[in-house]
């Protein structure tokens, strides 16, 4: 198992060790410069390109950033913010995201499986016919229309919610799109719940249990719900993958201070600012690769069969 | 016939004749109608029709299709019009933010004319701040959307299934590969390669589309590759190599034609992914550029107009949830009718 995992984390570093350079690779490439030549003469900027190491080989360049990254360093924006060191905005972009982006999916998650769970509890009764339609619904409109709606409803109709994100009162200003982001994982757990326990309370095993004598919670959270939750863990990356490309424009519309509206910023602004989209791309890159290991490893915890089959691999 | 004839026998010992053993005639052998064995694919089609859903889901995709295609026509407003007259001072007047209006059907609930500049004019779904039909700009922007998903859909189809096919086909090595390439293709998040595209290219629908089909191709070559390792193993390959075939032939004319169904099925659940993201980028300012529209650019217009003209966002909004649910309906009826499961049959 340890061996197992280690060579799942080598392989994830790996993988985005080779992103990372070929991310750096085409941002480097580029045509035109980083610097507004209009402003400067060209001996200016040829000493602003020295002093950079912008002359040096592209391999040195690349473990020069890349040592620069891993102390945090992400240097300076081109025309994002005047210049002003990545690192510094980053951080707080990154601890609003994650804010609003963790109770989003903790919401989603949650509330999600308590609707999938009354729905297989409840099959083909009305709250199974409200649970269908709910999720029909969440994963057929964009996050960012719920967040229109919201905003314009409880925001500008209502004004009972701020109309734009509010960094000194956060818990009241995160609610509107906290709330719009959860529905698309709400709605897409509650469907995969509820379509997996219905599948596996068909199944021999719980059949079996049943005939032992096990009914009610002992019954669903012990043998049904266990074993439906472990499909429902491998929807669950895509799921926050796809919250972090919603909450995108969701900052974008609601003016939170994220990585996604950052991203925005660097590449649909006036300019596009190289290393913003450098450093996003590293960043939004090892998030993704991450939560992919992390599901997988958690993939294993939850079904003893594939820990087994691991093995068998690696034997 | 012999059999009734035998049925007596059985109370007293009956030798049977000759005559008893004749040759049935063909009219006199009946088929099992309840029960008959069916093609592939008449088997897909009746199980698809009588999936309520899917039916519901085709029905919306293609009066959607045939008003992208037709609605635009319906009335005598292009796309980037603005519907304007000049008064007797010559001054211009724009149609700017009417709220839908359909005039016959005004005078028919309230009994009266309707009044302002334009009362002569139907706009169903008004006309925006510039003064332009939504109704035209809609329809046309579901149809620039709706070309976008088909055309790179179908480019990544292409792609990704003779990908798929060649890595499961030869397997070893090659798999190994080509599957490596995959894997780390797959880590890239689709915001990043959107985000360094967005350096190299121009906005516009080239971005958008550039960017569909460096991404959805993965999903279509996993689903051929699995078909493909499940396929290679059945004896008629096998025949067909033995025959002397090549690797060629075998992949594209024996294995292909048995994989489309997931396949197809996997295009489904594509095209969907594929206007979202479309929309998507265009709302994010990256996609569709001006004049042209499209559902994403259509949305951005309504919730810059939110607050003044709350009724504009609607009618981009419902065409896109019900493009997505209908393709989800279609994707989700054809996997169960190419899969059925034993219960409903």
């Amino acid at each position: 198992m340890t061996k197992y995992v280690l060579k799942r984390i080598g392989m994830a570093l790996l993988t985005l060790l080779i992103i990372t350079f070929l991310l750096f690779l085409l941002v480097r490439i580029m045509p035109g410069n980083p610097f507004p030549s209009e402003r400067m003469s060209a001996e200016q900027i040829a000493n602003k390109r020295a002093e950079m190491g912008l002359d040096d080989p592209i391999l040195t360049q690349f473990v020069r950033y890349m040592g620069n990254v891993l102390r945090g360093d992400f240097g300076k924006g081109t025309s994002l913010y005047n210049g002003a060191p990545i690192k510094t905005v980053l951080s707080t972009a990154i601890s609003n995201s994650f804010r609003i982006g963790g109770i989003a999916i903790l919401l989603g998650t949650l509330v999600g499986l308590l609707l999938g769970v009354t729905a297989a509890l409840n099959k083909g009764k009305f709250l199974d016919g409200f649970c269908t339609v709910f999720s029909i619904l969440g994963v057929c409109v964009p996050s960012y229309v719920f967040l229109i709606f919201l905003q314009y409803t409880f925001s500008f109709k209502i004004p009972f919610f701020p109309y734009f994100f509010d960094p000194s009162r956060f818990a009241f200003s995160a609610i509107i799109p906290a709330v719009s982001l959860s529905l698309f994982t709400m709605s897409t757990i509650a469907r995969f719940t509820r379509n997996e326990m219905v599948e596996v309370f068909d199944s021999d095993y719980v059949r079996l249990a049943e005939a032992k004598g096990m009914y009610g919670r002992g019954l669903v959270m012990k043998h049904v719900l266990r074993n439906a939750l472990i499909p429902i863990v491998t929807v669950l990356a895509p799921l926050v993958v796809d919250l972090l490309t919603g909450a995108l424009v969701v900052e974008k519309i609601y003016g939170i201070n994220g990585i996604g509206k950052l991203m925005v910023d660097a590449i649909a602004g006036e300019g596009i600012d190289y290393n913003y989209v450098l450093a996003l791309g590293i960043l939004y890159s090892a998030l993704y690769i991450g939560i992919m290991l992390v599901v997988d490893l958690l993939y294993g915890v939850l079904d003893p069969r594939i820990r087994v089959s691991a093995k068998g691999e690696e034997a | 016939m012999a059999k009734k004839n035998a049925q007596p026998a059985a109370a007293a010992a009956y030798v049977p004749v000759k005559e008893d053993f004749v040759l049935l005639s063909q009219r006199d052998i009946r088929t099992d109608a309840n029960f008959a064995s069916q093609s592939y694919w008449k088997g897909v089609f009746t199980h698809f029709f009588r999936n309520r859903r899917a039916v519901v889901g085709l029905v919306i995709i293609t009066v959607i299709i045939l008003l992208a295609i037709f609605g635009p026509m319906m009335n005598a407003f292009g796309y980037r019009d603005i519907v304007q007259y000049r008064n007797e001072k010559n001054k211009r007047v724009v149609a700017k933010g009417i709220s839908p209006q359909i005039p016959a059907l005004h005078k028919l609930l309230t009994g009266e004319e309707l009044e302002g500049n334009f009362s002569e004019y139907t706009f169903l779904f008004g006309t925006d701040d510039l003064g332009r039909d939504l109704w035209t700009r809609t329809w046309y922007g579901a149809r620039v959307s709706l070309l976008i998903a088909f055309v790179t859909i179908i480019i990544d189809m292409i792609i990704g299934m003779s990908y798929g096919l060649i890595s499961g086909y030869f397997g070893g090595m090659v798999d190994n590969v080509m599957q490596r390439f995959v894997e780390i293709a797959n880590s890239v998040p689709r915001l990043v390669i959107v985000s360094v595209l967005a350096i190299f290219m121009p906005k516009g629908m080239g971005l958008v589309i550039v960017a569909l089909l460096l991404t959805e191709w993965i999903g279509m070559s996993k689903i051929a590759r699995a078909e493909m390792l499940k396929i290679k193993e059945q004896e008629y390959v096998l025949a067909s190599r033995t025959l002397g075939a090549r690797s060629n032939h075998i992949i594209f004319k024996e294995i292909l034609p048995n994989t489309i169904g997931p396949i197809i099925t996997q295009v489904m659940f594509s095209i969907p992914t594929a206007i979202f993201t479309e929309a998507f980028l265009s709302f994010v300012g990256v996609g569709i550029v001006l004049p042209q529209c499209s559902v994403g650019t259509l949305i951005e217009d309504g919730f810059n107009n939110i607050t003044t003209l709350p009724y504009q966002i609607l009618p981009p909004i419902i065409v896109l949830a019900l493009l997505m649910l209908g393709f989800n309906f279609i994707g989700d009826g054809l996997r169960e009718a190419l899969a059925p499961k034993l219960e409903d049959m």
